[in-house]
């Protein structure tokens, strides 16, 4: 359909649309006019993805001259390939409207990993092995060499993307990764470096939300984004997390270990270089007296990972002048692996502020902090100059690198905190030191500055006024949309006690407690045999889990879930998982039904949907509280507190609910479907917990399904799925209309929209 | 055996008696006859004799089990095995044994024991020809069990191998109508065996199809071998039946490696196994340092406890193949936060695991994992459990074949892009697209129509005069061009779309189902509306059943024209007879009728007379004309 929004025409392509759709487009369109930041929350299942998608490019399409490009971020491959599909059928559509003119390129950029096309590269287990095969094919010095020597291997997909030169350019069109890849093959040419170049022409980019957030990658590949950005971040209710993430190191024992054997190696390397090719060296020093590392200018393949410390903040001057031979950096760096190996062997644990940390280390190992600073270019200057290609043996020294840079260049938001051993096991000494940021606003700040709109959205954002707190940015339109349901096709229960009235908690006094397993393992029991298709299973932890599983299945509770449907887990190990979810699906497809365990904060639940049959129900046991005596915790909450004056509790309890509300949104994905949501504990039932939930979910949240037991929730389910399986009117009653046509927009204004969704 | 029977029989009766009483179900005979056979076979497969015959083994012989009922005559087909050597294998020394007993009170009895199994085969057909023989002449026509049936199946046709014999006499047994056609008109040696089946070979055909639908693996665990303990010793049982035997090959592909690497060279089947469970053992009692400790010492055995390899390179491969929108693997290509030792290290939400015996830990959620895939894949043999060693070969075979088939799965990589991007829509919001569709297999369409038959009689009744057929003034020619007409259209466009358009499809279907079930809640509320269901009970079932048997004599009288050989003619003049049987039946219904239904019944007669004396001026014009000898041979069909 096509409609007017205020100046925009809007192709959107679905016949129908629902009014939340119609509300947060509006809400998008405003805040881009207004070339400003927003916060948009609305629940999950109203088709977000593709509002946001069908306004911005409508968007572009009506401002011919200077169109906004969009950087569009999601967390993981598998969304980025979901919204590349959505993105196609929304071409599809506004190419049979408008014909050749609303011809864009959309395209989603990945890693080698995923990219590479050449069998002998692609091979490789982990990502840095594949990138650093890659670069023993591609890099300069090796594709100068093999001019003169034949036998040296080279990648022919990339030598015949550089033959090309800009005649490699990718048609205008949609292309998820794997038609990168085919087009790829087709025509000769590597995928990733095309797919790199192309990013820069590109009128929609869809990739990860480390190209962004992340200084080490986002230097090399969004460096050249020009202002008129739309960034958009989905389901950005974690965004805190990765933007702590993004400048957090921690070194180990192995680590240090290892940076020894690699200082070891570049030292022979050096020797080796002083005997055959001393000039190259004295080049290199050279260049560093007159300023910079050889930086901006080098070839696209010689890159590797950027400077951990954001853009700003990097010195612009010359490097030291007691660290521009190679032998003296070295031997700097083995002090400071060494005053490390020393810290190490504390046995209590030890929390520092940046400041201490910095002065300790210039009196004890010599290094002040510029030295500390430059660590990161100097060690990637001697790299380059050394010709090292297999960058994956070297990661440890890089890590010890990245650890000194981010050290030496901050000095608030950051602690220094070093931990003899696990908490959970104090038997096996761990010892780590760990650099934790705490303030997620330093990583996400150059993104807000450099760009005109930064869009923020997702199911779970509520308390929305937190997250401005929480990124230090103003956004100038926030709001949380509620859900116009056709009928009430959620069913959100709290369920408190078991089948014999004892209390269900997964507290820490409680949950080992057989009389809860056994409760927990029951209502699992009856609602197996009483819900259709697939059922999700959350749990608090990885451990709880495997626990509770154990202890189910010498009950015997788990047999007798499986004579109902199939049980699959989710492990630790990805490839496992992603086999099971496949698995699972299958399953509900064929019908046999099945039941899938997972982790609150795990992968599966950060973003893979059970909607439509493969959830009709999600069963939350536990509240997903973090690990509370964790000590990095513990020191971001003390800063929050200090900074932000955000109390621990508030916290804890909004970081819990906005995952258990992450888990059960993933049930539904339109108003056809329909699903039910458990929440399986008896804090639930409390009102401080239960109000930081999503106002959708609450809104469905009855007062009589506030304190159930299993055998009243088993009632109120089969009665819920009796009344799911009647035909119903999907436009919804006359007075309140749940999905609007064409006609239904052009009768009445935007006023009136907004007017039923308030 | 017998005591077995007796009891089933008992408690399939007080069974029936009890849903007769209070929830007013009621079964006919043959059903419950059917119910005594099933639980009788089930009691019987528990005891060791007949461990090896798989239930629908059983089920075919009852035939011959059965036929003991009657004549006191037990014929029993049992396939031993050999004390000592390979317990389970199939071919190779093995006795083919034939039991003849006579009173089993009594006890006594003759076993005959046969080189081969065709020997035997041929045997007990024979002595089951006549057995029936004997009962034909035994049994009077009326209370004939349908054993003698069954015998009459073999006594009429010579040339039926064992096989269709039994797959027919299955169909009789469960379809009780067939039977008392097959009875009337076979028996009574109206029709020929080959004629009764020629018209039937759909039924003989599709069913051969659907009887052949494997049975998956079970959901439930039942790898999950659980040792037993006696309390008092340290010594620990374990049980394997073939069939978990099969699931463990399925589910552990090092195992069934193993197994076939070693069994026959290195080690016995049965030493074999003692490793395994004492593999299992240690597992089980999740220590994890014993296990590494006992496989340093065993190179066998540490085979079942390191992780497998074959799995982990399956995964590899599998993985390639899983949905994009669900492949987490892909994930970590971009997660460059995650550079070992960036990021939050120790958040408290990753979990520490001891590395040095990582190898030999093996957790419940992989076992669970890949017992799922495994009934996901479904059962790959065909073959009946019984030799272990032959399981094994045929499931590395049927491995490769599934190898061979992914390398070619271009076709597969598509359809998940086309599912993808379905996916990709809301539902809602656009308008419906077609829906996939199976096509609708109705084995009995009898079921479904039922509540139609009634409704279609009554209204035989009322519109009888109005189904004069209606002329239609084409001539051949024309009819023969619109025809080819059509057809050269369908070649041009071809048959793309489908006959008739989905939703219009729909709509008749919702409106036939409802007239269907409006007539059938119509039915059941209020009896007295059904002309059939006023009737007392007898006869109306008389009434049915002549109606089926005219259906039949007719199919067959049409189906015989035009008559070109002598047998055909005679098959005419045998079907006329029969015909004329009915007649004077008929009528005897009539008048037995009370005055105040003698009108309906004659209106529900009335088509089925009018059929048949249609079908005898056919014949009596057809005697004519052969008699005269004049005039062409008309087109015989209507």
């Amino acid at each position: 359909m096509k409609f007017q929004l205020e100046d925009v025409t809007v192709y959107f392509p679905y016949d129908h649309i629902y009014p939340e759709q119609y509300a947060y487009m509006l809400e998008l369109k405003r805040a881009l006019d207004a070339r400003g930041h927003c916060l948009l929350e609305m629940p999950t299942g109203t088709g977000k993805t593709i509002a946001l998608l069908s306004l911005i490019t409508s968007y572009a399409l009506s401002k011919p001259s200077n169109p906004p490009k969009l950087l569009y971020c999601t967390r993981t491959v598998h969304e980025m390939e979901k919204t590349l599909a959505e993105l196609r059928l929304l071409h599809d559509y506004q190419l049979s409207q408008l014909g050749p003119s609303a011809r864009i390129l959309a395209l989603g950029l990945s890693s080698r990993k995923n990219l590479c096309i050449n069998p002998s590269v692609v091979s490789g287990s982990s990502r840095d092995s594949v990138d650093a095969a890659c670069r023993k094919l591609t890099a300069s010095w090796v594709r100068a060499m093999a001019i003169e020597n034949p036998n040296i291997p080279t990648c022919c997909f990339f030598e015949n993307y550089e033959k090309a030169g800009s005649d490699a350019m990718l048609p205008p069109g949609v292309y998820t990764l794997q038609d990168l890849r085919a087009f790829g093959k087709e025509k000769g040419w590597c995928p990733y470096f095309l797919a790199r170049h192309m990013v820069q022409l590109a009128n929609v980019v869809v990739y990860s939300y480390q190209y962004l957030l992340d200084p080490k990658v986002a230097g090399i590949i969004s460096k050249e984004m020009q202002r008129e950005c739309v960034v958009v971040f989905d389901e950005a209710h974690n965004i805190d997390n990765v933007c702590i993430e993004a400048l957090s190191v921690s070194i180990r024992t192995q680590t240090l270990e290892g940076a020894t054997r690699n200082l070891s190696k570049m030292s022979q390397e050096i020797e080796r270089l002083k005997a055959t090719d001393a000039g190259r060296l004295r080049a290199e020093y050279n260049r560093l007296v007159e300023g910079l590392a050889q930086r901006g200018n080098l070839p696209i393949t010689d890159n590797w990972l950027s400077n951990p410390v954001l853009p700003n903040d990097i010195l612009k001057e010359a490097v030291p002048g007691n660290i521009r031979r190679a032998e003296h950096f070295l031997s700097v760096l083995r002090r400071l692996v060494q005053y490390f190996k020393g810290r190490l062997q504390t046995e209590n644990v030890e929390k520092e502020g940046l400041v201490a940390f910095v002065a300790s280390i210039n009196s004890q190992a010599g290094i002040d902090q510029k030295m500390l600073k430059f660590c990161y270019d100097r060690l990637h200057s001697l790299m380059l100059t050394l010709e090292i290609t297999d960058t994956d043996e070297f990661l440890h020294i890089q890590t010890i690198c990245d650890f000194a840079t981010l050290v030496g260049t901050y000095t608030r938001g950051f602690s220094i905190i070093i931990e003899p051993f696990d908490e959970r096991m104090p038997h096996i000494p761990d010892p780590v030191l760990q650099l934790s940021c705490h303030d997620a606003s330093i990583a996400i700040k150059p993104v807000f500055e450099r760009f005109q709109s930064v869009i923020i959205t997702s199911g779970t954002l509520s308390p929305i006024d937190l997250y401005p707190r929480l990124l230090n940015f103003n956004p100038v339109i926030s709001r949380s949309f509620t859900m116009s349901l056709t009928r009430d096709c959620i069913c959100p229960m709290v369920l408190t006690r078991g089948s014999d009235q004892l209390p269900v908690s997964t507290k820490f006094d409680m949950r080992s407690d057989p009389g809860v397993v056994r409760n927990y393992g029951r209502l699992l029991l009856e609602m197996v045999a009483a819900v259709p298709d697939g059922i999700v299973c959350f749990f608090v932890s990885y451990s709880y889990m495997d626990g509770i599983v154990n202890s189910w299945n010498e009950m015997g509770i788990l047999q007798d879930v499986m004579q109902h449907k199939l049980v699959f887990i989710e492990t630790q190990d990805v490839v496992e998982t992603t086999l099971a979810l496949d698995n699972y699906r299958r399953a509900c497809d064929c019908g046999r039904g099945a039941v899938f365990f997972s982790v609150a904060r795990g992968k599966v639940a950060e973003g893979i949907d059970f909607d439509r049959h493969y959830g009709r129900l999600v069963i939350m046991f536990g509240v997903p509280f973090q690990y509370t005596l964790s000590r990095i915790l513990l020191a971001r909450l003390e800063y929050l507190r200090e900074t932000f004056q955000i109390k621990e509790g508030d916290f804890l309890t909004f970081d819990a609910l906005r995952q258990a509300a992450q888990c059960v949104g993933r049930v539904i994905r339109s108003k056809a479907d329909y699903g039910m949501m458990i929440f399986a504990d008896k804090r639930y039932s409390r009102h401080d917990k239960r109000s930081k939930l999503p106002g959708w979910i609450l809104s469905h949240l009855r007062d009589a399904h506030l304190n159930l037991s299993t055998d009243m929730a088993l009632h109120i389910a089969r009665e819920f799925l009796k009344k799911m399986a009647q035909p119903y009117d999907k436009a919804g009653s006359s007075n309140r209309k749940t999905l609007l046509s064409e006609e239904d927009l052009e009768r009445m204004g935007a006023d009136i929209v907004s007017e039923m969704l308030s | 055996m017998w005591k077995c029977m007796r009891a089933a029989s008992l408690w399939t009766i007080w069974e029936e008696r009890n849903g007769r009483i209070f929830q007013e179900k009621e079964r006919s005979l043959a059903e419950v006859k059917e119910c005594i056979m099933t639980r009788t076979i089930s009691w019987l497969k528990t005891s060791d004799l007949f461990v090896n015959y798989s239930i629908d083994d059983l089920r075919r012989n009852w035939a011959v089990v059965a036929s003991t009922t009657s004549t006191n005559i037990i014929l029993q087909a049992e396939r031993k095995s050999p004390p000592e050597g390979h317990k389970f294998t199939k071919e190779g020394s093995k006795q083919a044994l034939l039991n003849l007993t006579q009173d089993p009170e009594m006890g006594g009895g003759y076993i005959f024991e046969f080189d081969k199994f065709s020997d035997r085969d041929v045997c007990r057909d024979f002595v089951g020809k006549v057995l029936g023989k004997i009962q034909s002449m035994v049994s009077s026509g009326q209370d004939a069990r349908a054993v003698s049936e069954r015998s009459a199946v073999a006594v009429h046709d010579e040339q039926l191998s064992t096989r269709e014999m039994e797959h027919r006499m299955k169909l009789l047994r469960e379809d009780s109508e067939l039977q008392k056609l097959h009875k009337q008109f076979v028996i009574a040696g109206v029709l020929t065996e080959s004629e009764f089946w020629a018209t039937r070979k759909k039924l003989l055909d599709t069913d051969a199809r659907t009887s052949k639908q494997r049975v998956g693996f079970k959901s439930a665990m039942l790898a999950d071998v659980r040792p037993l303990t006696d309390g008092r010793t340290n010594k620990v049982t374990f049980s394997l039946t073939p069939e978990i035997i099969h699931q463990i090959f399925a589910e552990k592909p090092a195992v069934h490696q193993a197994f076939l690497n070693f069994v026959p060279n290195k080690m016995t089947e049965k030493d074999f196994w003692t490793k395994y469970c004492r593999a299992e053992y240690l597992h089980r009692t999740k220590n994890s340092i014993a296990a590494a400790a006992e496989a340093a010492e065993d190179e066998e055995l540490a085979i079942f406890l390191k992780h497998d390899d074959i799995l982990a390179s399956e995964a590899r491969r599998k993985i390639r193949r899983v949905d994009p929108t669900l492949d987490m693997e892909a994930d970590q290509g971009d997660d460059y936060m995650h550079l070992p030792d960036h990021g939050i290290f120790r958040d408290g939400n990753k979990e520490v695991m001891d590395s040095e015996y990582e190898l030999y830990k093996r957790t419940l959620s992989q076992d669970l994992n890949r017992h799922a895939a495994v009934v996901l894949e479904g059962r790959a043999l065909d073959l009946e459990l019984g030799d272990t060693r032959t399981v094994a070969e045929a499931l590395a075979r049927s491995k490769q074949v599934e190898l061979a088939t992914e390398s070619s799965d271009e076709k597969a990589n598509e359809k998940r892009l086309e599912r993808l991007s379905q996916m990709a829509g809301i539902e809602d919001l656009q308008s419906s697209r077609g829906l996939p569709f199976a096509p609708l297999c109705i084995k009995d369409p009898r079921e479904y129509f039922d509540s139609q038959q009634a409704n279609a009689l009554q209204a035989l009744g009322d519109t009888i005069g109005g189904m004069k057929p209606i002329n239609y003034s084409l001539s051949t020619e024309e009819a023969y061009g619109s025809l080819r007409d059509l057809i050269s259209e369908m070649k041009a466009t071809g048959l793309n779309h489908p006959v008739v358009k989905p939703d219009v499809a729909l709509k008749v279907l919702n409106a036939l189902t409802q007239h269907l079930s409006s007539t059938k809640h119509h039915v059941g509320k209020n009896p007295q509306e059904s002309v059939l269901d006023r009737l007392p009970r007898k006869t109306k079932e008389e009434l049915l059943h002549h109606w089926t048997s005219i259906q039949e004599l007719l199919k067959h009288f049409w189906s015989s024209y035009p008559i070109t050989t002598t047998h055909l003619y005679s098959k005419v003049t045998r079907l006329k007879d029969a015909m004329s049987q009915i007649y004077p039946k008929l009528q005897e219904i009539k008048e037995s009728m009370q005055s105040d239904f003698r009108h309906q019944v004659s209106l529900l007669v009335q088509p089925m007379l009018q059929a048949l004396d249609a079908a005898f001026a056919h014949y009596e014009a057809e005697l004519q004309k052969r008699s005269t000898k004049a005039g062409t041979r008309p087109n015989g069909t209507v």
